[in-house]
């Protein structure tokens, strides 16, 4: 039994529905008791979908436990192909028709309907969300194209993008700065799945050269599975950031047959921007990063590499990628967080002392209450994830709404100077939090006692009268970490009581 | 699956539905009822869906840390491979430790937990004997296989009944209790006008903290403030305390009526309820008035929510003239709200339970003005071109009382109010010649 105040992740059926959703002419059926409709919201109010999602709920009660469970799953399976007449049908169960065993895949059988029925096996008391989807992807492709075989001519640039789904983040957009890309590289996009797809797209999956895996926690298993059944490569390298980009068009065009030159487009501005003299400021700045594998991952390396920011903090809430994770943490000197406890991730962004916060929508509330700068890289998504104007996380634009994103949160390389120059103007002071990091949050929190590092003795007693007025003179938005790096100092010193000296070896300690 | 029938002489035509319920479950009544408490935490004994659900529909991410929280049974637990009990001993101990301002923690039954046949007032026995007198411990049953939406908060004052002392000799206990959560804003006005009436010895249920429970005895009235208390009411009239029979205090016409009933079984002299009601009745009535214009003969459908539908209903089509052509709801008290309904005009359907799809038709081909339902139905109405008012505001917000009158009245006129100025904004005309 695990405590959870939070969730990154919903069930596993959730994640069948995100599948179901994606699609066109799919039709789930989840038997599953009143209230689990509930989910329908997570695509109707989230996403603003304008319709209601494809999925049928049995809504048993409990006076039903008594045995009739079943024909209410057959009567609803019959009603719902009768009435939406898809082209395939998913069948499952949530969490509490998983223990009433009723079996929606034999039930479905009996009823010999003259579409496919992929039967999903979804336990819900041991995965979640993104496995639900992978799997649901991956059993419906191989339902539909496990019987068709690779034509004899096949065009060597043409290929599917595998992996955008309903609810992901950013995929509205990545799928088509991604198409666009490759189109203008002189790839031949055939299907895009699941997100917009047919079950008879899926059928033809095989008639491409190869698979593009964008998103690896959705489709990895499936293209896994179509290298083993039809013998199609798949390229998963994931093209966020310049210079994953780069690579990632490269890797494609080899696949293709094509050389593997890498272009600069000439919309490609993060790579200028980052250069700019503005820039200067975001050197070395501490960056905790949290979220999916596959964001989280990205976001480190454009973060160290094209950014020049230093990765205090690494983790994601998914245990199936650990591994990848803390590969990933080792080359950044970090040690990886896996968990899907947000109180942990806010202890660990506590401890880290990161100057930009990015993470996922519950990162952005911690960072808020911690009165940090915060940028949102990934899914569980969110309203303000599905933003009307065109905001990719992929590609060549993709890297560029990135800088802005990340680098608009944090303060300019002037406006550092101007602070400290305007420092005991009578109108500017400590108390006034900068303009730019309350946007969304008129009213500033103050940060909770127990979430900040514990003092053991009474400041006063710490520092000398002389100590403590310097240590004023630091501006503001540093002071907090010049305090705390001097207390640090001084305590593995054993100093006491911290005076003026202490203060600038310390500083002289930490430039190092 | 789907009858029609007549109940009694009613000319309504009354319509019982069995199929797919878009309908939140009872764990949902934890969103108001834990801001309601203060000292209290709400611990679902669930599954990832519950928390998934808690989440999602408090529509919310953690602003500050929530009274609520779920403790999510995993295989071991069903595997038997560890005593859920013991597990859940684990998970309170650490809860308390985290929250030892906590004084009441209440165990909230799910659907898994129900059908696994956990039980859970035994684990609320064993803990209430453990971290007593510190924390009291209680349990409830919110599944979704028993409880829609607000039939949750019903049976947790169910279970808060059960846990109130009886009159004692020096003590009369409650007069009055007026059972149903109320925002604090309703709940001081009503007992501000209840005061003037004259009565004394009056509670509210739930209180504000844990240590508000009145005593009940044979010597209690008790009036409901929401029309989805059937379980409280049964478990207040098994200690003794009689109901006074009322409408509910939804718009001028519901808040007159219900302070009304208190005054009569009180004895309260007519020209002291006149002098009490007067103003805040002409108030109400001229903040209702407001919005008559824009919903005067306009057609409204009622999809199934929170079981407030039939009082809102009369609301609507007595103090606003709107022509309601169905009612749903998810459960109908055929006692409690007999009141409502022989209040609205014949041929209004009322359907009861839910086959979403059949009902989606019948909307369609009635083509109402204005459709209330739930957030997994609204926007794809819109996108239809129709018009929607998401049912949940009713439960989050406060609309109940004469105060609030003007406001229920904005909520369902604001969709009809945005469609104007958006249908003239949006409109794609013709540019203006250059000259």
């Amino acid at each position: 039994m695990q405590l959870s105040m939070w969730t990154y992740e919903g069930p596993p059926h959730v994640g069948a529905m995100r599948v179901a959703a994606s699609m066109e002419g799919v039709h789930f059926v989840l038997h599953a008791p009143q209230g689990d409709t509930y989910a329908d919201l997570l695509f109707t109010m989230i996403e603003r979908r304008n319709s209601r999602p494809p999925v049928t709920y049995t809504t048993f009660q409990a006076r039903d436990l008594g045995g009739s469970t079943a024909d209410i799953f057959k009567a609803a399976c019959r009603d719902a192909v009768a009435r939406f007449k898809p082209d395939a049908l998913l069948v499952g169960a949530s969490c509490t028709a998983e223990l009433l065993q009723d079996d929606p895949g034999g039930l479905a059988k009996t009823l010999e309907l003259d579409i496919p029925v992929v039967a999903l096996d979804l336990p819900s008391y041991q995965k979640k969300e993104t496995w639900g989807a992978s799997e649901t992807f991956y059993r419906l492709v191989r339902a539909c194209s496990a019987n068709r075989s690779r034509p004899a001519m096949i065009a060597p640039n043409s290929c599917n993008i595998l992996g955008p789904t309903s609810l992901g983040f950013r995929n509205r957009d990545d799928v088509n700065e991604i198409k666009a890309l490759l189109q203008a590289s002189g790839l031949d996009v055939r299907i895009v799945a699941p997100l917009g797809a047919r079950p008879e797209d899926l059928a033809r999956l095989p008639e491409a050269a190869f698979n593009i895996v964008l998103y690896p926690e959705i489709a990895e298993t499936a293209a896994r599975w179509l290298e083993k059944a039809h013998g199609m490569p798949f390229l998963s390298t994931v093209p966020i950031g310049v210079a994953a980009t780069r690579r990632f068009v490269a890797e494609a065009r080899v696949l293709a047959g094509l050389d593997g030159r890498q272009h600069q487009s000439p919309r490609e501005r993060l790579t200028w921007y980052s250069r700019s003299v503005d820039s200067t400021y975001l050197t070395g700045k501490r960056v905790f990063i949290f979220g999916d594998a596959t964001h989280a991952i990205a976001a480190a390396r454009i973060a160290a590499d094209e950014l020049g920011f230093t990765v205090c903090g690494l983790g994601t809430y998914m245990r199936e990628f650990a591994r990848d994770i803390r590969v990933a943490a080792k080359e950044h000197g970090v040690e990886a967080l896996i968990t899907d406890d947000h109180l942990e991730v806010e202890e660990a962004i506590v401890e880290a002392r990161p100057e930009l916060v990015l993470g996922t929508q519950m990162e952005r509330h911690i960072a808020k209450r911690l009165r940090l700068p915060c940028a949102v890289i990934s899914a569980p998504a969110h309203v303000q994830d599905f933003p009307a104007r065109y905001s990719p996380q992929m590609g060549v634009e993709g890297a560029n709404v990135i800088f802005d994103t990340w680098v608009h949160p944090l303060m300019m390389g002037l406006e550092e100077h101007l602070l400290t120059m305007f420092r005991d103007d009578f109108e500017f002071n400590d108390e006034t939090i900068a303009s730019h990091l309350q946007a969304h949050s008129p009213v500033p929190s103050p940060v909770s006692p127990d979430t900040t590092p514990p003092i053991t003795r009474p400041r006063a007693e710490l520092w000398t009268d002389d100590a403590e007025h310097e240590l004023r003179k630091v501006p503001f938005f540093v002071r907090g970490k010049a305090r705390r790096n001097t207390e640090t100092f001084a305590a593995a010193n054993g100093i006491h009581p911290i005076t003026v000296e202490t203060l600038y070896d310390a500083k002289a300690h930490f430039a190092r | 699956m789907n009858q029609r029938f007549s109940v009694g002489c009613s000319p309504s035509p009354h319509i019982r539905q069995r199929g797919q319920h878009e309908v939140f479950c009872g764990l949902t009544s934890i969103i108001w009822l834990h801001r309601k408490i203060q000292d209290a935490f709400f611990l679902i004994v669930g599954s990832r869906t519950c928390a998934h659900l808690m989440q999602s529909a408090a529509g919310v991410m953690i602003f500050s840390e929530p009274r609520f929280a779920t403790a999510i049974m995993e295989e071991r637990d069903l595997a038997g491979m560890a005593d859920m009990h013991d597990e859940l001993d684990r998970v309170v101990d650490k809860l308390l430790a985290r929250r030892p301002d906590i004084r009441m923690l209440v165990l909230v039954g799910s659907c898994p937990s129900e059908v696994i046949k956990f039980d859970l007032s035994k684990a609320a026995e064993r803990l209430d004997r453990v971290h007593a007198p510190r924390h009291r411990v209680l349990c409830y049953s919110g599944s979704g296989i028993e409880t829609t939406f607000t039939q949750g908060e019903d049976n947790f004052l169910a279970a808060l009944i059960d846990e109130a002392p009886s009159p004692g000799a020096s003590d009369d206990g409650a007069r009055l209790v007026v059972a149903g959560c109320l925002p604090d804003l309703v709940e001081d006005q009503l007992a501000r006008l209840i005061g003037a009436l004259g009565l004394d010895g009056v509670h509210f249920l739930p209180g504000r903290t844990s240590r508000h429970v009145p005593a009940i005895g044979q010597g209690t009235r008790f009036i409901l403030a929401q029309p989805y208390l059937g379980a409280t009411a049964a478990r207040l009239e098994a200690r003794g305390a009689r109901r006074i029979d009322a409408l509910f205090p939804f718009g001028e016409e519901g808040t007159t009526a219900w302070l009304k009933a208190i005054a009569n079984a009180f004895d309260v002299p007519a020209a002291r309820f006149e002098d009490v009601t007067q103003a805040p009745r002409r108030r109400a009535q001229a903040a209702v008035a407001a919005y008559r214009s824009w919903l005067e003969g306009r057609r409204i459908f009622f999809f199934p929510d929170s079981q407030l539908e039939p009082s809102l209903a009369r609301f609507l089509s007595r103090e606003v003239g709107a022509h309601i052509v169905e009612v749903g709801s998810p459960y109908l008290h055929r006692e409690h709200a007999a009141g409502e309904l022989a209040l609205l005009p014949p041929g209004v359907a009322i359907s009861e339970g839910q086959d979403v799809d059949l009902q989606i038709d019948r909307c369609r081909a009635a083509d109402p003005d204005l459709i209330v339902c739930g957030m997994g139905l609204a926007n794809p109405f819109e996108a239809e071109g129709r018009l929607t008012k998401w049912s949940i505001e009713f439960a989050f917000t406060p609309i109940q009382g004469y105060e609030q009158a003007g406001d229920l009245a904005e909520l369902f006129a604001r969709p009809l109010r945005r469609d104007a100025v958006i249908s003239r904004g949006l409109v794609v005309g013709e540019g203006a010649p250059c000259s």
